[in-house]
């Protein structure tokens, strides 16, 4: 298969590699070059700084509370969500009750059906979500305090995103919501993938649940675990939280910064201030933030490969 | 632990029938009451859990229906009459329409730019050895791990400076490359796992490189094409972060951004209902072509992380 071989190679990749080139490799290589100057933005000069931009990073509380919001939604996020899913996936495809005569491992009854509903916050925009929950959050009127006065909590009133102290956790809470259904999914898959022996097996040893769970499901899922763990964890990083914060509190980025991240205040640099150069600094101390959480789990999930 | 109390190993050939009746005569007794607590608690949560998803959906579409003093006044009532008015008054004064429109166009440019590039890429990187190809093959997927926002404040400058920003066509492009990573991956797997002795006769045959690929490999490659076909369409329906930065024309704004905008304004106008009726006409397209194209669906978004 050597006839105009290298023609067609070229010919094949060039618009692709191309487009991602122009419109993703160079904006890169540029937002760190940029980190150096103190480019505005708005105009098109700009000159050498030095390290001036980390330097006045290392000093902005702003950049302080942002980094420490981003480092909770990488942290805590992806611990209750993945948590969450491996309960639920767990429950739909081997917590079944052994009916006589079918099969030794069952989920429980409804299991395509909870399935099914668990996934449809996955296919809706983050957008449309933030959006209705913001509504769903509103003190007076919203569905949630409207739930608690039903119910008899009349006097537990919280202000949700107008709370400082509270705002960020019911950011997150609307995170989780619409993506534990994707992980409840993808670990169904993975462990329908399992061998129906191995629980056999740890049934005829007086296994419970607990242990059956312990022993044999995460262990052989752990690959599927870990990289849903990036997965998430670098969705809380970027895009997600953007979404989330910036429609939902009120500034955006909170009563006082209180929930402000750093994806948003390298947009807010960026777009609303006119301080690009400063932005890509910030753009910059995410990026070492995002790829030191992916190596950080691939290194502290390193396990033998279990071969089944 | 039992099985070494257990006196004689069971023969491997009747392996199944023994753990059978085994399960069934001792140990389940004692389960069953632990079980049962459990059954309850574990079903309880499952319940729980979807009943807390569709809730806030339901919802909505109720709140779509009501007028704005009923949605102040009490959240949670039914409407006093299905007020289909507020769904019109999203649809043209709105500007709901618009908002399909655009996204509408810029999926559907995007949806088959980014295939057909990604599939002519993966394709090559895939069945091709030459020099580089590691390199351009880890640079596609370097994409996918890093943090856009960093990339969209040169970015915005680079469109800027292309003419491109505010423009459909532009919009299209930026999709385009953003998606590349993940069909670039996910394609390039695929295309590997395909036999090669099919395109190898076709070329023996006399056809071109480029013919084989798009008459033998490209309908070879269906499935994986669906799936992050899938995944993409869903993606750029969504899309929210590309479309804010580099699109701020009002008369050019995707679904999603119309939405938040319309939220922001409605503030001032309290319209309320007009709002609710927007996101429900939002959500319902692709629920329900979740919900019939469910298993394709699934496949597809999950596909990805499973490799």
């Amino acid at each position: 298969m050597q006839h105009g071989k290298y023609r067609f190679i070229v010919g094949f990749l060039a618009l692709p590699l191309g487009l991602y080139a122009l419109f993703v490799v160079w904006p890169f290589i540029q937002s760190i070059y940029y980190s150096f100057t103190d480019w505005t933005g708005l105009s098109p000069e700009f000159k050498m700084v030095g390290l001036d931009n980390y330097r006045r990073m290392l000093d902005d509380p702003i950049f302080w509370k942002s980094l420490q919001h981003s480092l909770i939604f990488a942290l805590v996020l992806p611990v209750v969500t993945i948590s969450l899913a491996l309960f639920f996936s767990f429950m739909i495809n081997v917590g079944g009750r052994k009916r006589r005569g079918g099969p030794v491992v069952t989920g429980v009854r409804g299991s395509s059906f909870y399935k099914i509903v668990y996934f449809f916050p996955q296919v809706l925009s983050i957008a449309i979500v933030a959006l209705l929950f913001a509504f769903a959050y509103n003190p007076d009127s919203g569905a949630i305090n409207s739930i608690l006065r039903g119910i008899g909590l009349g006097s537990v009133q919280p202000l949700w995103l107008g709370d400082p102290s509270l705002a960020l956790w019911a950011v997150m809470a609307v995170l989780v919501w619409s993506t534990v259904g994707f992980f409840v999914v993808l670990f169904s898959a993975g462990m329908a993938s399992i061998p129906a022996d191995l629980y056999e097996a740890a049934l005829l040893d007086g296994a419970g649940r607990a242990s059956t769970f312990f022993r044999i499901t995460l262990p052989l899922l752990w690959d599927t675990v870990q990289s849903g763990w990036v997965y998430m964890g670098i969705l809380a990083l970027g895009a997600e939280s953007f979404a989330v914060v910036q429609i939902m509190t009120t500034g955006p980025g909170g009563p006082d910064y209180s929930t402000t991240v750093m994806v948003l205040y390298v947009y807010q640099k960026a777009f609303r201030d006119g301080q690009a150069a400063y932005a890509t600094t910030i753009g910059v101390a995410l990026l070492v933030v995002t790829l030191a959480f992916a190596a950080l789990v691939m290194r502290l999930g390193r396990r033998e490969r279990l071969e089944y | 632990m039992k099985t070494t109390e257990t006196p004689a190993p069971v023969p491997a050939e009747s392996g199944a029938p023994v753990a059978r009746t085994d399960t069934r005569g001792g140990p389940p007794r004692k389960e069953k009451k632990e079980g049962g607590v459990l059954n309850v608690f574990s079903h309880g949560m499952l319940i729980l859990w979807a009943f807390m998803v569709v809730m806030p959906l339901l919802w909505a579409v109720m709140t779509s229906f009501k007028d704005d003093s009923a949605i102040f006044n009490s959240p949670w009532a039914l409407p006093d009459k299905l007020h289909f008015d507020n769904w019109s008054r999203a649809w043209t004064d709105a500007n709901m329409s618009d908002y399909f429109l655009n996204t509408i166009l810029v999926v559907a440019g995007s949806l088959i730019g980014t295939l057909v590039l990604g599939s002519m890429a993966a394709y090559v990187l895939a069945r091709f050895d030459f020099p580089g190809n590691r390199f351009i093959y880890f640079l596609f997927i370097g994409g996918m791990s890093f943090p856009i926002m960093l990339a969209l404040v040169p970015l915005f400058y680079v469109v800027n400076n292309m003419g491109l920003l505010n423009t459909i066509h532009g919009l299209i492009l930026v999709y385009i490359a953003y998606s590349l990573p993940f069909t670039v991956f996910f394609l390039t797997a695929f295309f590997r796992t395909l036999p090669t002795s099919v395109a190898e006769a076709a070329f023996v045959d006399g056809a071109s490189h480029s013919r084989t690929f798009f008459q033998i490999m490209l309908p070879m490659a269906k499935p994986g094409l669906i799936s992050v076909g899938i995944f993409n369409f869903l993606g750029q329906w969504n899309q929210y972060m590309l479309p804010t930065v580099l699109n701020t024309d009002p008369d050019k704004r995707v679904l999603t951004q119309g939405l938040v905008q319309l939220a922001a304004s409605q503030g001032y106008k309290g319209d309320w209902s007009g709002l609710f009726a927007g996101l429900v006409m939002a959500m319902i397209p692709v629920l329900v072509a979740y919900i019939i194209f469910q298993r394709q669906v699934v496949a597809g978004l999950t596909a990805g992380a499973l490799k």
